[in-house]
């Protein structure tokens, strides 16, 4: 009888479904890395459909978890902290994560096959499982040390995924870029970690809300300069000016499915830790990130979309440079609320504005990176002049591809991006940051006009001659889902915008 | 007038807004079997008529269901939780403010669209250009029938890129300039008046405008009022649009194709005017009267800048283009349409939403008669048209020159023509303002005002004297007069304008009971 509490607090139970996302995603990953080793040449191909199937199971292990009540790996002290809670944050950016990498695999199997002898398939299926596993545990990590752990497992794996082409210069410069400036970022993140544990004792994000609202008058300093480099790792991944720079020629240098990936996955994880510090380990230092996120967002999005609207159309591979700088510019956005959440009075109905929002981002974004690996295929300069026409050879995807921009764009008929942007407008003005919310008023003026300079350029005459080719099972898969669930969200609003009503912790 | 079922009017309503939405849809579509017509070109634009003019039967449908012993009150209202979280309704409903411009949009688009049937536009293919058409029909009447705040945003900007299109690929010269002005312009005014609207919406902890209009300001604070006033007027001011922000209209008037410059003109400008008396005025009534003066003075300062200009374009040797003219034109009678609302009393803003419509019918007919005259000489430009002497329209194509000069002593706003009234009225209520308004300001802008008229006057009879009059060379190359299908797209107009002229207590009776309501609390 006494023997079973003592067996029962040293080896914890682990609730296993809870878990169940990220250990299916990093278990295939495993399997697929192996599988490897015994499949004939001829047959790599299965490689790509298991993952697909893979990353569609964890994704779909997230149904039992709807309630949004589990945790597991807990101490249970004066106050229970869990390290892994799957709470309703974490299902919906679980949601997005596994989805979004499910997208990219889909673009990557049609990538893979054209690309075939430059590309080992067996290390890219394995990297791009892992790299989602780590950003599917990242949402659901509750202390600080699971959280770079996971921001780690999410990101070394990108690396390598963008450097991943033989022989390819450019790709691995841009892995070199990447590498160098993250794990500068990710060492700052660190020291900043290990300044708030200093402070606090204690690495589990509600504690350290609890002790750093009553920190020593005398480590004061060392609590704040240690939330402040904490927030720094973060604000890196989401591509936040002044950490942007790795961004265009990572996306141009990684193959097409890689930028798609990471132009989502990859925010996701940054902008999800950003919140979870923010919001739930630093409440009490609102006013000390409040502000820094605000000037942070105004200037990521005007840099962005400044950037953006200086890409030549006719230079090479500017579709997918005009993508990178538009992610950075729609990265500003995403910061908006997180920024109100610091002033607001119910930070967490501004929490769900970023993840409507980012939902919203994800669905349209990977559809144009979907369009543009389609014309990438044939075109494989990819330039924006490159679309010059697109309608008259092949009209579905001219059609979703305006869609999809003029979604980011925030116009009709993209009612979806529209209110997207409304919330986030909404979250600005509620929280008295007007001035931040004039800035991103001028700043969606400046996205039209890279936007739809786009979207026309798709219904011109086309140049020279047109061949219609056809399109491969996979992209027409993954061009299905995006333009569904974008035309569906335009119909029904709510299906995303009710996170931006209602609490998600 | 007749006796209709408040569930009919519903989905008449409801049918009215969606439906050319729909019909854009199909248009993109291959035509059904037994629908393909001579060519595929054909049978499209062939969609266009009979889709626009099922709206138009049912837009007067509803006119005629419409309970003309209560126009002040709400009538065929759907209210349809959309999206509870922005706690977005689906909120419709007409009154006697918005019913008007509803019939007024539906009128103008069908016959947009029975001219393009004939004489389709030149540029890009026939079927997109239907399906932007009936985009922008669904836009436009979705703005005067939509009661919540954030739809009608969604609705306000939904006009913006079937417009953009329409200029940019069926335009004339210089229309890629001319479309971005025009769409940059307007989407900076919207998200700037989206900021105000939020403002509103989550101080009052509401977006219905019923709610709103009720409430009456009670629940904002006059600083909140004030700055959502300035966000929101800054928005509708672009697009109406008051001087010095009209600076994108006289480009894209003179790029549009006809049909873009018609609907541009007759509808498009409205929009803004319809949301200073629906959202502005009920709303936030104190704000609207701390920026009242300002605007009136903007206003007087546009009816004389629109002349001026006029004057300077109709010279001789300035090279002066007709559609350009009427553009500059455009913002002087919308100038005394925003000195009408903004002297705050009931006879101002009767006269402004009457010198709306209007401006509605008699620019819309003027920007016809412009283009197919372009169509027939190949040139707008004043002194190409009159070279020495003028044009000699009466001589070379009389009809033609009879409907031009009808067009235009109507625009200076004769006695007995549609034109005259609501200046009239917007002037008289800048005479008396409300109580609370400079008396002496606005009687300094209604002098201007009047003066305004004169310089009106003077412009619109050199350009008849320019181009209707001349003598006629002998060897001179007959034009062609007007056609069968240009006197059915224009007769309506030129009716309703003599008949607005005789007879304009059939507009004033609707509109007046709805403005007394929105003045002194909002509608029921």
């Amino acid at each position: 009888m006494s023997a079973q509490p003592l067996a029962e607090s040293l080896v914890q139970s682990v609730d296993w479904l809870a878990v169940a996302p990220p250990t299916i995603a990093a278990a295939v990953g495993l399997v697929v890395l192996v599988a490897d080793l015994f499949l004939p040449e001829a047959r790599k191909a299965v490689l790509g459909w298991i993952s697909v199937a893979g990353l569609a199971a964890a994704a779909l292990m997230l149904l039992p978890l709807l309630d949004g009540d589990r945790s597991t790996f807990c101490v249970n002290g004066a106050t229970r902290a869990c390290s892994y809670t799957a709470d309703h944050f974490t299902l919906v950016i679980q949601y997005l994560v596994l989805g979004g990498a499910l997208l990219a695999a889909l673009l990557s199997v049609t990538n893979l096959k054209d690309d075939e002898r430059r590309v080992p398939p067996g290390e890219f299926w394995f990297l791009l499982l892992s790299s989602a596993a780590g950003a599917a545990l990242l949402p659901a990590s509750r202390d600080l040390a699971t959280l770079i752990v996971a921001l780690e497992v999410a990101s070394l794996p990108a690396f390598a995924l963008v450097g991943i082409r033989h022989g390819d210069k450019r790709s691995s410069e841009a892995a070199l870029k990447f590498f160098l400036s993250s794990v500068t970022a990710t060492a700052v993140s660190l020291m900043g970690i290990s300044f708030v544990y200093a402070s606090t004792g204690t690495l589990y994000l509600t504690q350290v809300a609890q002790r750093l609202a009553h920190v020593d008058s005398q480590l004061h300093t060392l609590a704040q300069t240690g939330v402040v480099l904490t927030l720094i790792g973060f604000a890196f991944k989401t591509a936040a000016v002044p950490f942007h720079f790795w961004v265009p020629d990572t996306y141009v240098g990684a193959p097409l499915p890689v930028a798609a990936y990471l132009s989502v996955v990859g925010k996701a994880v940054g902008f999800s830790g950003l919140i979870l510090v923010t919001v739930v380990a630093f409440p009490s230092y609102a006013d000390v990130w409040g502000p820094a996120l605000a000037a942070l967002a105004a200037l990521t999005m005007t840099v962005g979309n400044v950037g953006a609207l200086r890409q030549e159309a006719t230079r090479a591979y500017s579709a997918v440079r005009l993508l990178a700088w538009s992610s950075v510019g729609q990265a500003g956005y995403l910061l908006v609320p997180i920024a109100a959440a610091g002033y607001a009075k119910d930070p967490q109905k501004a929490i769900g504005s970023t993840v409507a929002y980012a939902l919203m981002y994800a669905a349209v974004n990977l559809g144009a990176f979907t369009v543009a690996a389609l014309v990438g295929r044939n075109r494989t300069l990819n330039r924006i002049s490159d679309y010059r026409g697109l309608y008259t050879t092949n009209p579905l995807a001219a059609l979703l591809l305006a869609f999809f921009l003029l979604c980011l764009a925030g116009l009709p008929p993209g009612i979806i991006g529209l209110f997207a942007k409304v919330t986030v407008f909404s979250a600005a003005v509620d929280a008295g940051l007007g001035w931040l919310a004039v800035v991103m008023a001028v700043n969606v003026v400046i996205a039209l006009f890279y936007y739809l300079q786009w979207t026309a350029l798709l219904f011109r005459a086309p140049e020279g001659e047109t061949a219609r080719h056809r399109v491969p099972a996979p992209l027409t898969a993954a061009l299905a889902l995006t333009g569904v669930l974008g035309v569906a969200l335009s119909g029904a609003p709510q299906l995303v915008l009710r996170f931006a009503a209602t609490g998600l912790f | 007038m007749i006796d209709i079922n408040e569930s009919v009017m519903q989905f008449l309503l409801a049918f009215v807004v969606v439906g050319p939405l729909l019909g854009a849809v199909a248009a993109l579509l291959p035509a059904p079997p037994g629908l393909k017509g001579k060519s595929p070109e054909q049978a499209v634009l062939r969609h266009g008529v009979t889709v626009t003019g099922a709206i138009l039967i049912a837009a007067i449908a509803l006119a005629l269901g419409f309970d003309h012993a209560h126009p002040s009150k709400m009538q065929a209202t759907t209210d349809i939780s959309w999206i509870p979280a922005l706690d977005v309704r689906i909120h419709l409903g007409i009154d006697g403010i918005s019913l008007p411009l509803l019939v007024l949009t539906a009128l103008l688009t069908f016959l947009c669209a029975l001219y393009s049937y004939f004489k389709p536009p030149a540029g890009g293919s026939p079927k997109a250009f239907v399906a932007l058409l009936l985009l922008l029909e669904s836009g436009t009447l979705a703005t005067f029938a939509v009661l919540d705040l954030l739809l009608f945003f969604l609705a306000f900007e939904m006009v913006l890129i079937p417009m953009y299109f329409l200029i940019a690929r069926w335009g004339g010269e210089g229309r890629t300039r001319a479309a971005w002005k025009f769409i940059l312009f307007t989407l900076l005014g919207s998200v700037v008046m989206l900021l105000g609207l939020l403002l509103i919406g989550i101080k009052a902890g509401t977006f219905d405008m019923v709610a709103l209009a009720t409430d009456n300001g009670r629940s904002l604070t006059s600083s909140v009022q004030v700055i959502a006033v300035l966000a929101i007027g800054i928005g509708l001011a672009v697009k109406a649009p008051m001087w010095p922000l009209h600076s994108w209209l006289p480009d894209a008037h003179t790029a549009a194709p006809t049909v873009g410059s018609v609907l541009l003109a007759g509808v498009l400008l409205k929009m803004g005017t319809y949301g200073f008396v629906r959202i502005l005025l009920p709303i936030a009534p104190h704000g609207f009267h701390t920026f009242a003066p300002y605007l009136a003075a903007f206003a007087v300062v546009g009816i004389i800048y629109g002349s001026l200009a006029c004057l300077a374009l109709a010279k001789r040797g300035a090279k002066g283009d007709l559609k350009r003219l009427i553009a500059y034109s455009s913002v002087g009678h919308m100038g005394f349409v925003l000195l009408g609302i903004a002297t705050m009393t009931p006879t101002g803003v009767n006269g402004a939403l009457f010198a709306n419509i209007a401006h509605g019918l008699i620019t819309g007919l003027l920007f016809f008669l412009v283009g197919a005259l372009k169509d027939r000489t190949g040139t707008s430009d004043l002194d190409t048209l009159a070279e020495e002497t003028g044009a000699a329209l009466y001589g070379k194509a009389p009809r033609l020159g009879g409907l031009l000069a009808f067009g235009a002593v109507a625009s200076l706003g004769l006695p007995g023509l549609a034109g005259f009234w609501g200046e009239m009225l917007a002037l008289f209520g800048a005479f008396k303002p409300a109580a609370d308004l400079s008396r002496p300001a606005f009687l300094t802008f209604m002098a201007i005002g009047a003066f305004g008229t004169l310089l009106t006057a003077a412009y619109m009879l050199i350009v008849v004297r320019r181009v209707c009059m001349g003598g006629v060379e002998q060897e001179a190359p007959k034009l062609a007069d007007v056609h069968g299908y240009e006197f059915a797209a224009w007769t309506p107009l030129v009716a309703l304008t003599v008949l607005a002229g005789l007879w304009p207590r059939a507009l004033l009776g609707l509109t007046d009971p709805a403005v007394h309501q929105l003045l002194a609390g909002g509608t029921r």
